[in-house]
């Protein structure tokens, strides 16, 4: 089979020995690649989670690309991690985008398996099959943009690319990420905690060898045509506006939130909107390797933190912005910087610093919980302030938002648990709960907790294609498709912004055959989506996960919106229970959200249906 | 009959996103293999925005051909240097002599690599492929007139916004 490197890198950081594993046929037609190996790979080696410490040397990192990473494959260079979340107890996964993944597969290897603990800080080298830890005790403290410059000029290379942690990452904070050629990010679940606990710097990959798929010919002209679509209507927000262009569509429909989510508008939208940004602040687009959209929009701040340049997404200007009430440009670009470089993910940074904001003037959290920061909505100086301690855990305020969003109001208490918005301990992106209702059932049974990423139920909401204000059985059918084509999505591995590129999962079958040469239907490739979805809810089933833990928070029942557009809209929840029913039917799952014996049996996963599922 | 107006690849570093796929699909056009290690041309990235991609510029005179002791390297009318790989020894003096660093030690022949601008192909690969239309296969007088156009139309809008 060609398009793997047919070989992963098992890395035993205690012993500072490294081995080589194989990746042969069976695995790769039955998990694709990315998310699907990862969860394969997380299940078989970790028995037992939900006895393993996420920040223990027994938990596993493992990094996967999949077989499109090094082709010239349509936004195809991408690389996922994974492990034991420290920051939900369960499945935890993430996908950055670049050159890294590319490198790593010219290097001749499809990913790599981190066990145990190194004794000192170290970074692991891919230089084709020359593979070294050597010592980050030079490094440990710098920032993700000063490691990457520093390791360059160490290896005295600069075609090396790098994927690293910042200062939070060291630190263990929760909800540190992991970050290659400065603008992008495995961001979610704390991974970069995971790299830090295991005293992992970084990986630096070089590779030099081709990267040999199937039909070289067959796969050069396919691309021509996609990437020709990829210049239409379907990506042209992403071109134009990048994904800021959603602050003004979802203000309009109230979904934009803001004030920790207690409104589902924001008053000076107009003043941090895709078009304003686009204006006023954006300063070069670029584009991922093999990217022919491009929606990375770098901003330079202006009067405020001049000479401040960061790469401001959607989530991370609305979570930054509105969500903490915040109307500056500026101060959004510095925000990001702040997160980029010191290492933790915008999305749940914004969502745990709005709640503390509420928290605050609410009187919950008092300037001597906050080491005396005036934390309320609106204030600039506030939000970075709180930014810089939670990322270096500084004082009682830094200590306490490094933990995530739902250990900081167990710690807190006195109600502030109601307004964590969370689902399984993942920091809810900025998606409305309540004026976005498909969305909501989507993230709220998501492997990795309340994430936007794994099945874009949003769409059917922000198109109007249902009524996104209520709730039926009909919208599981919804949640339970879109999660198995991003599951395909995800393993193969190529960027969700192409969707509207592909005409159908044939064409995504297509583009696996051309460059593996193993035959697959766009039929056989979703059934691998369903199939690599029960594995991860395997994982987190064995971590605890019912029903129970399929449920957005209070807020979304308990306070009715009070924007105009969307006055009064709220949760209902015999609704939300039909809902679930009909998504746990659509998967063969027990209601009480535990996969069936006969449905895991029919998706070939035997060691599965004997360990975690249920008769009917 | 070549005309006396040579073409050669020009990038609009505006246009330019740094995506490599000129790279990738160079290393395609010249080797049938996906490798940009490979790749005739060169994506420079300098953080934070700038972006740019560079192939053999076709030179008068050019300093590779005088710079190779083994008369490895001649220039075609056309403009094209042309590698004779029994001649090269992979010495590297062209490598170090091209001002815009676009000549490459070939990593498995351990001979250099030239853009040779797709010969046989009629056309570069990488101009075709540019998603963004950053890169131009053009003479360099039809690039000056598109930047005179350019600056032209910013100095009319200065003029009619005043």
């Amino acid at each position: 089979m060609k398009g793997y490197a047919g070989k992963y890198l098992i890395v035993d950081l205690t012993r500072g020995k490294t081995s080589v594993g194989r990746v042969d046929e069976s695995f790769a037609l039955n998990y694709i690649g990315g998310y699907g190996f990862g969860a394969r790979m997380l299940y078989d080696m970790m028995p037992k989670p939900a006895e393993v410490d996420p920040f223990s040397p027994e938990n596993v990192l493992i990094w996967w690309t999949g077989p499109l990473a090094g082709t010239i494959s349509t936004a195809g260079n991408k690389y996922a991690v994974f492990a034991k979340s420290p920051l939900t107890g369960i499945f935890g996964f993430g996908i950055s985008t670049g050159l890294f993944a590319s490198e790593f597969k010219s290097a001749g290897w499809d990913g790599a398996v981190f066990t145990g603990r190194s004794e000192k800080p170290v970074y692991l080298t891919i230089d084709d099959e020359n593979i070294e830890l050597r010592s980050a005790s030079r490094i440990w403290g710098r920032t993700t943009w000063e490691t990457e410059e520093m390791i360059k000029e160490e290896l005295g290379d600069e075609s090396f690319t790098v994927a690293s942690i910042g200062p939070a990452g060291e630190r263990m904070v929760r909800l540190a990420n992991i970050t290659n050629e400065r603008n992008r990010q495995v961001g979610r679940c704390g991974l970069g905690a995971v790299m830090g606990s295991k005293n992992l710097k970084a990986v630096a990959a070089r590779g030099t060898k081709d990267v040999e798929v199937f039909d070289v010919e067959g796969l050069v002209r396919f691309i021509a045509e996609l990437n020709e679509r990829c210049q239409g209507p379907a990506t042209e927000k992403y071109r134009v506006y990048g994904t800021p262009a959603n602050i003004l569509v979802h203000n309009k429909l109230g979904c934009l939130p803001s004030y920790n989510f207690q409104r589902g508008t924001f008053e000076y939208a107009e003043e941090v909107s895709g078009e304003m940004m686009l204006k006023t602040h954006v300063k070069k687009i670029i584009a991922c390797a093999g990217c022919p959209i491009a929606c990375d929009h770098v901003n330079q701040a202006r009067e405020d933190h001049a000479g401040t340049v960061s790469s401001v997404d959607y989530e991370s200007l609305e979570l930054l912005g509105p969500n903490c009430g915040i109307r500056s440009l500026d101060t959004i670009t510095k925000a990001v910087e702040i997160c980029d470089t010191l290492g933790v993910d915008t999305i749940s940074a914004g969502n745990v610093v709005g709640w503390a904001m509420e928290c605050f003037e609410k009187g919950i959290l008092t300037k001597e919980d906050t080491d005396g920061v005036e934390l309320r909505f609106g204030s600039n100086e506030a939000l970075l302030e709180a930014l810089r301690r939670l990322c270096l855990k500084e004082g009682r305020l830094g200590m306490l938002l490094s933990e995530g969003v739902r250990r900081a109001s167990q710690i807190v208490g006195k109600g502030s648990e109601r307004f964590a918005m969370h689902c399984k301990g993942l920091e809810w992106a900025a998606y409305e709960l309540r004026s976005l209702q498909t969305s909501t059932l989507g993230f709220a049974v998501s492997n990795r907790g309340a994430d936007y990423l794994r099945s874009g139920s949003y769409q059917v909401d922000v198109k109007g294609q249902v009524d996104r204000l209520r709730l039926d059985k009909s919208r599981g059918k919804i949640v339970y498709d879109g999660e198995n084509q991003y599951a395909v999505i995800d393993s193969l591995i190529i960027c969700k912004f192409t969707r509207g590129v592909f005409k159908s999962m044939d064409e995504l079958a297509k583009l696996y055959t051309l460059v593996t040469g193993l035959s697959m239907t766009g039929e056989q490739i979703l059934k691998a989506g369903e199939r690599i979805h029960n594995v991860a809810r395997c994982f987190n089933v064995k971590c605890g996960v019912t029903r129970k833990d399929d449920y957005p928070p209070p807020r979304a029942f308990e306070d009715p919106l009070p924007d105009d557009v969307v006055k009064g809209a709220v949760i209902r929840r015999e609704e939300y229970e039909e809902a679930l029913d009909g998504y746990y039917e659509c998967r063969g799952w027990s209601r009480d959200g535990i996969p069936l014996k006969r449905k895991l049996l029919e998706l070939g996963l035997s060691k599965e249906a004997e360990e975690v599922g249920v008769e009917a | 009959m070549e005309s006396r107006l040579r073409k050669i690849i020009v990038c609009d570093p505006d246009k330019c996103n740094g995506c490599r796929i000129c790279e990738y699909i160079c290393s395609f056009a010249s080797e049938g293999v996906l490798n940009i290690k490979k790749s005739r041309i060169r994506v420079v990235r300098i953080e934070p925005f700038l972006n740019l991609a560079v192939a053999c510029r076709k030179c008068e005179d050019p300093p590779c051909v005088k710079a190779c002791p083994r008369d490895a390297l001649t220039q075609k009318p056309s403009g094209i240097i042309v590698v004779d790989e029994n001649k090269c020894n992979g010495c590297g003096w062209c490598v170090e002599t091209c001002p815009f660093g676009v000549i490459r030690l070939h990593l498995d022949k351990r001979k250099v690599i030239i853009c040779d601008y797709c010969e046989k192909h009629g056309y570069p690969r990488c101009v075709e492929y540019c998603p963004k239309e950053a890169l131009k296969y053009v003479t360099l007088d039809q690039a000056a007139r598109e930047l005179s156009k350019k600056a032209v139309q910013t100095l009319l809008q200065e003029l009619a916004a005043k």
